[in-house]
Order: structure tokens, then sequence, then C-alpha cells
């Protein structure tokens, strides 16, 4: 019987063998993961890990490698919790060109650096729906300014940031038609459709956002991009997808040329095209949304002018390296010298020389030209490709050791390879189908090298299952050995894709603990007792309101009438950590307030019955918490109830029924 | 000759102490190991790897695939297109050729042969035109061709279609050789 046959039921007997070893805890990947995990009670993690919310909007903070959840940072979607988007200070941070937007889709953090080391500032989000830039300050963990991105169609290749976070750029996933020429057909798409790329400038002293260009590009999808660095400064790097330039069933249509592009972008040369007066100023109606600590309050403006410039006229800002396989993942390593390019399709990852991309710039070694760009021929480029390191690459981060990992979506791994040698030194499964990974300060230039952290996309039979929509997780291996060892796994909140993640001792010691009162600039604060107040500006009733344990201030309010506005102006009179306070009041269309220690935030309720109406605190914060409560009262339309407010006043002897 | 392979592997699972979980019956011939081929669900629609687990005419593909260790590969999300060649495709190779595949020294060579046989995307039976060519996750080209609704890649002939939960997998005649451009290390 010396047939394929006889050998496969050989292979299938001794793989049947194999599986009845002890089988114990073979994914738990030895007995000390949980030690390497276990951050025991009190003690503090050794990095905080930023990590995208995905459709939540959000971006969520854990810590490593305990994998605790520390915080969800309201960013592009409201928070009832928080009342981010309910309240009168913070509706202005989710304006739009379009109009009050509550919802988006974050996919990426980028925290800021400097000399290519990430300093702690800054940490910035994208929305891939209506298209903005977040920045969020990390002293506060609050989002501080959401600027919104003319002419992108989706902002998907953002918001990833320059060695000294001069600029943030923000590519869009797709063309769309722009100008004075929107309404036209779909099939027009070669003839009508564009990209953009924004290069966001960043106030070194402030933070704020201002678009310093937008770079017009042919109609292709940007997906992802990273700086150069080090030799590499001066230069950007993004993949493109759909080169095929589809517009319907992307999925075939988009797919069928063996390389897509890698984007090189001089940004110098841009801006030397800038100083020389090249660029072009162009109308464009796009928000830019900044919250102001000392008023507690955002607000927002809109912006009707871009300056642009044209790569295809102005020579020598952009060149195209073709890249197997529709490229998703654009990494550049700590050295700046070798851009990974990972084609979703593929099974093999291409790594480009920028000494090489440079020589062949420099001798013209180019291919042809997409759309007036030249294309840098494949060769010229490459320093070599990793050659079957899994199926459909998407990601690749680094350690400070030279080598790289990267995700594979298809084969569930990572993988982890020399960056020179392009030897594959180890491969680990995900439990399931890993999207991105993060290595602490793995985009820098310093990478702590200690974890390595996957994002699944699916966990199927990881956890409990808790019906047809399960979590999606993380999971923390260990990556200081040889082998790459899992370590824990935790769900995630929302769906996570990138991830960044830094010591804890860049971000604690700047960590604000209160607000100072005299500091609150606030229109409506009552920076004491004494200052509670009740005014009646037409039929808008403004409460000037305190909270401090434990009493609201006022706690009886009447002569509000139906019809009215009414406007809860809170000040948390507190000036000691972790002693928020929460106002809520019952049959609000509307969510609560969380106010920090020496903060204003204000609640608009309109009421739509009469009666009396309790309000109280909702944050934990004393003994007497469940005590700090009080009462509104609604007269009807014309009522001539007179308006009045007290707190501590006892008045019933003396109540006339009538009034 | 599928029956002893079947009764071979039933009786050695019968012999195994499970680390979890129950065996699915819809899935008696896959291993139980840690990957998502393994999850148990006789809920969900079958992926690519169950359909193929469950056709007696494909035990030699999954061993094959299973001896690439390629099972979680295929049954992740997808999307694919497999053209599954049955097990009298694969026995018209040459003599000795599997044996020469499945050695483990050899397993690479087997993999990027079985990645010849998967494209990533869903291709439908509507969607594919005459003389289409795909490229398909080895890296290397394969020419579709559509005549009178017959369906043939690079000349093996589609001999039916099933739809999975993560694609679609085409059933063929015979194993498709890569091109004489590709690195396999050996001629077939």
């Amino acid at each position: 019987m010396r047939t394929p046959l006889a050998v496969l039921i050989a292979l299938l007997a001794v793989t049947v063998f194999q599986m009845c070893k002890p089988q114990a805890p073979t994914l738990i990947s030895g007995t000390d993961a949980a030690i390497k995990a276990y951050v025991p009670p009190g003690k503090y993690d050794e990095f905080y890990n930023f990590v995208s919310g995905g459709f939540s909007g959000q971006m969520t903070v854990y810590g490593l490698p305990s994998g605790r959840l520390f915080r969800v940072i309201p960013v592009f979607s409201e928070d009832p919790t928080t009342g981010y988007g309910y309240s009168e200070e913070t509706k202005a941070m989710l304006n739009t060109s379009h109009g009050y937007v509550p919802w988006d889709d974050l996919h990426h953090p980028a925290i800021s650096t400097t000399r290519g080391e990430h300093d702690g500032r800054w940490v910035f989000g994208n929305a891939n729906n209506t298209p903005r830039v977040a920045r969020i300050d990390l002293k506060t963990f609050r989002t501080a300014e959401i600027l919104e991105l003319p002419n992108s169609g989706g902002n998907h290749s953002s918001p990833f940031i320059t060695e000294n976070t001069e600029y943030v750029v923000a590519g869009t996933r797709f063309s769309v038609p722009i100008g004075d020429k929107t309404d036209v057909p779909i099939s027009s798409f070669k003839e009508n459709f564009k990209g953009y790329i924004s290069f966001i400038s960043v106030d070194p002293k402030d933070g704020k956002m201002n678009i310093a260009f937008q770079l017009k590009t042919p109609g292709v999808s940007f997906d992802l991009s990273r700086a150069g660095k080090g030799p590499s400064h001066g230069w950007f790097f993004f993949s493109c997808y759909n080169t095929e330039q589809a517009y319907t069933l992307l999925e075939v249509n988009a797919s069928q040329k063996d390389k897509d592009f890698i984007m090189a972008v001089n940004w110098k040369k841009a801006e030397e095209y800038i100083a020389a007066g090249k660029g072009e100023k162009v109308k464009a109606r796009y928000a830019r949304n900044r919250y102001d600590e000392t008023t507690h309050t955002a607000t927002s403006e809109i912006l009707t002018e871009v300056l642009q410039l044209d790569p295809a006229q102005l020579k020598d800002i952009i060149f195209f390296i073709p890249c197997p396989k529709s490229p998703h993942g654009c990494d550049t390593d700590p050295t700046g010298e070798y851009i990974v390019g990972s084609g979703k399709l593929a099974a093999l990852i291409p790594v480009f020389s920028f000494t090489k991309i440079q020589q062949a710039i420099a001798n013209k070694e180019f291919e042809g030209e997409f759309a007036g760009i030249p294309v840098i021929k494949y060769e010229a480029a490459l320093h070599g490709e990793v050659k079957k390191p899994g199926l459909g690459p998407l990601h690749t981060e680094f350690d400070d050791r030279g080598n790289a990992y990267t995700s594979f979506f298809v084969s569930s791994e990572i993988v982890k390879w020399n960056v020179k040698t392009l030897e594959v030194l180890d491969r680990v499964p995900t439990y399931y189908s890993i999207g991105h990974l993060c290595v602490p300060g793995g985009p820098t230039r310093k990478p702590h090298g200690k974890y390595v952290i996957a994002y699944n996309k699916i966990t199927k039979d990881r956890y409990l299952p808790t019906g047809p929509e399960l979590t999606q997780s993380a999971q923390i291996y260990d990556i200081t050995g040889d082998k790459m060892k899992l370590i824990l796994d935790f769900p995630t909140i929302g769906e996570p894709h990138y991830a960044e993640a830094i010591p804890a001792s860049i971000i604690m010691p700047q960590s604000v603990k209160i607000f100072k009162l005299e500091e609150n600039k606030h229109p409506y604060a009552a920076l004491g007792e004494g200052q509670a107040k009740v005014e009646r500006k037409g039929n808008q009733v403004h409460v000037y309101m305190t909270a401090i344990r434990s009493h609201l201030t006022p706690d009886n309010i009447e002569g509000v009438k139906l019809g009215d506005d009414v406007y809860f102006h809170v000040t948390n009179l507190e000036q000691d950590w972790d002693v928020p306070h929460g106002f809520a009041i019952k049959g609000a269309n509307n969510a609560e307030l969380l106010i920090m220690p020496g903060e204003t935030a204000t609640l608009k309720w309109k009421p739509l019955n009469i009666g009396v109406f309790p309000f109280y605190c909702t944050d934990f914060c004393s003994a007497l918490h469940q005590e700090m409560q009080g009462y509104i009262r609604v007269s009807p339309a014309g009522s001539a109830v007179p308006l009045k407010y007290s707190t501590g006043k006892i008045e019933d002897a003396a109540i006339d029924a009538s009034r | 000759m599928k029956t002893i392979l079947f009764v071979i592997a039933c009786l050695a699972w019968g012999g195994c102490e499970r680390p979890k979980h129950e065996t699915s019956t819809t899935v008696a011939n896959l291993p139980q190991e840690e990957g998502q081929a393994s999850v148990q669900d006789d809920e969900s629609q079958h992926d690519l790897v169950k359909i193929a687990a469950n056709s007696a005419d494909h035990t030699t593909l999954v061993a094959a695939l299973r001896a690439a260790e390629y099972l979680d590969v295929l049954a992740n999300a997808g999307p694919f297109t497999v053209f599954a060649p049955t097990n009298a495709a694969f026995a018209k190779l040459p003599a000795g050729t599997l044996e020469m595949l499945t050695n483990p020294e050899n397993k690479e060579q087997l993999r990027t042969l079985l990645e010849y046989h998967v494209y990533v995307g869903v291709l439908t039976e509507t969607m594919i035109r005459d003389g289409m060519v795909i490229n398909m996750v080895s890296l290397d080209n394969a020419t579709l061709a559509k005549k009178d609704s017959k369906i043939t890649i690079n000349g093996a002939a589609v001999l039916g279609s099933a739809r999975g939960s993560n694609g679609i997998v085409y059933i063929i005649d015979s194993v498709l050789l890569l091109p004489e451009k590709s690195n396999l290390k050996f001629p077939l």
C-alpha cells in the first residue's frame, strides 16, 4: 500500500498521537505568566496603554502589564456618564460643518513626540467617519481640541506624527469629488475624485492645531502612514490601496493589481514651496473646536480657507513606491532607515530602505508615472522581503534590539523578525484574528521592548459567552526572551484598533488633581456659596449652583414656569483630589453632569410638566451623599409664583398655600 | 481507504482525554487544538474547513491542510475562495509526490502548493469572467475560464461549489500546479 494516502494515514496518526499528550496549560505558556502580568493591589503598572475604542468613538486607558482599565476618555462620541456632548460647555466639541455629530469611529492614537521619543504631552486620535483629528491633554485626560478636515472622505490614515510633533497627518480613505464640482456621477471617479492629505501643525507651546497645508493627490485610498525619523525625518510614508480607482465592489475591483503603492512625501520640500509662495488658498468649510481649561468651556469656529499644493505640478514632493497587494500598515523602524509595507492580501513583507529610495530618486530609477507622479522601481527601493512570514500582514512595531513584530490577521499570529537580516525568528498565535499590535514606545526612536500587545478582532470561545455580541480582546506577550510568551489576555471597550503605550513615569507626575477655583473664569461660576443665585433672563432661568460636601446651594428653587429653559450652572467648590460631584434632575431629556473639583458645568433642562422635581448629586462624595439633594418647583406659564431660592431656610410655619 | 482514515481518526480521538469542550459530531475528524478551526460551534453556518472536513471526497486535502498547519488560517474570517481538489485529484499526482510534500521537511513547499489554491476574497460564480487572472495567496497567478457556464482554473474543471460562512469553495478535479517561475524547490 505504498500510496500517498498511506503517508497521510501515518501522518494523521502522528498528529493524533501528539494530541494525546497532556495538554493542561498549553496556552498559559509557562508557570511564570501570571507573575509577569501581576501587579499587586496598590501597586502601579509600568506603562499606560492608550487604546482606540474603534466604533465606541472613545479612547481607553489601561495599565500594562495588568490589563486593568483606568478610564474611558470621551472623544468623538457623546458620553452621558460624564455629560460630554450633553453639557452646555461640551456640545461645541462635537460641532462640525455638518452640525452636531454625536458619534464617530476612533482608530488610531498617537502620543506626541520630541526628538522622536514620546513626551507625554498629548495623545491624538482620528475620526474615521466624519473626518476629524482630536487632541487629548494628558495632564487632564480630556479632549482639548477637535479639528475637522475638509476635502476628506474618511480620515483613516491619521493621526500619525512627525518626530517633534511638527505635524499630525490626515490622509483620506475615500477619494471624493471636491470644490465646485461635487454633484457628479460616481462613475466619473477617475476624472473627478481626488485624495487629499492634510498636514496639521501643532503649536509646540499649547498644542493648538491648524491645517498648515493639504497635498492634492491622485484619487486613491490612503490607509495608514508613518513619519520618517532620524535620517528620514522630513519625509512621510503613506500606504495606498485602490490604485485601480474602483468605485464599486472594491473587494474584487481594488484587489486586481499585484502591487499598489507606498507614497513617500518630502514635507520639507512642501514647506519650501509654501515659503516660495507656491501654495494656493482654496475655499473650504470646516470646524475647529477648542476646550478652554479656565472657562471650562468649548467654543467652535467655522474656518473657510485651506492652503493647498499640487504635487503633480510642484515636483519632488511625492513619489510612489510599488508595494504588493493592497498595503495596509506602513511602519518606519526606530533607526528611520527601514520602511515596512504590509500587503494585507500577501504572504510576504517588503522592507524598503530610505537610503535606497533617496538614491533611486537621485538616479531617476523610475518605472513610469502614476497620475503625473514618478513611480520608483520596486527593486531600486527595496531592502529585501521577509518571505512567507504568514498570511495577511497588517502592522509592524519594533523593539530596541533590531527586531520587528508584525501582526497577521488571516493566519492569526504575531511574527518576530530581524529588520536587517529579514529572518523570521519566532511566531505566536493570537486568539483570534489580530488587527493592530503595540510595543511600548514601538513607533518611536526609543522602544521599550518588554511587551507586545495584540488587539484581536474575534474572540469566539475565549471568554464566557454573552450572546451573539462578544467582546474584542487584547493579549500581552512578554518579548524579553528569544520566544514570545503569552502572559495575559483581557477584554476591551469597543473595538480596539491601534494603541500606544508610554512609561507611567512620564505621565504620572504631570497629572492634574484639581482645577483651581481662583483660575475658574466660567461666566456662570459661583465661586463660593455666597455667589449662588438664580436669575431670570426672559424665559431663561440661570441657576448659579454650588456643590460641596454635602449640599447643593440653592437646594430649594421656586418661580420656574412652563416654557422656561432652566440652566443649572453647577460649580464644584471642592479643592480636594478625587471628589467630583454629579448633578441630575428627574425627567430631564438630558444626561447627568460630572463636575470635577473647581470646575463649572451646565445642564440645560426644559420642564414639560408642573410640579416639584427632585435633583441630587450622582457621585458618591461623602457619608452624607444621600442627603445631597434638593427640589425645584415648576408652575404654570403665567403663574405669579415669584422667583426665589435658598438652602437651609426653614419657613414651613409661615407657608401660604396659595403661593 | 477513506473509511480507514476516518476509523483511525475516530479511534484515536476516542482514546484521548479532552482538555476541554466536547467534540462536535460535525467536526469529528478535526483536531482538538487551540485555534479557530477548533472552536466548538454547531449553530453557525459552516466555515470552509468544516465543509471540507465533512466531505468524504476531501479527506486528502484536509490531511494536507493539517500537515501544513493551515486549518486555522482557513477557519479565520477570510474572506476566501478555495479551490479544493478531490481525493481523486490528489490520486492523479505522480507517484511519490504526496509523500514528498507531506514529509515534515517540506512543510513550506506543501504550504505554498496549498496557498496556490487560496484566493483572499469571495469570487462568486457570477463574478468569474472568462480569462480572468487572479493572484493567489502564494503570490502566483492563476487563470480562470468560463465557457457555457463551465468554469475551469488553469484547466482544472470545477465540479461544484459550496458557500461557507467565510467564503466559497470550488471543488476541482485536478491539483493546481504552480507556474514554473514559482520558487517551489522540486518538480511536480
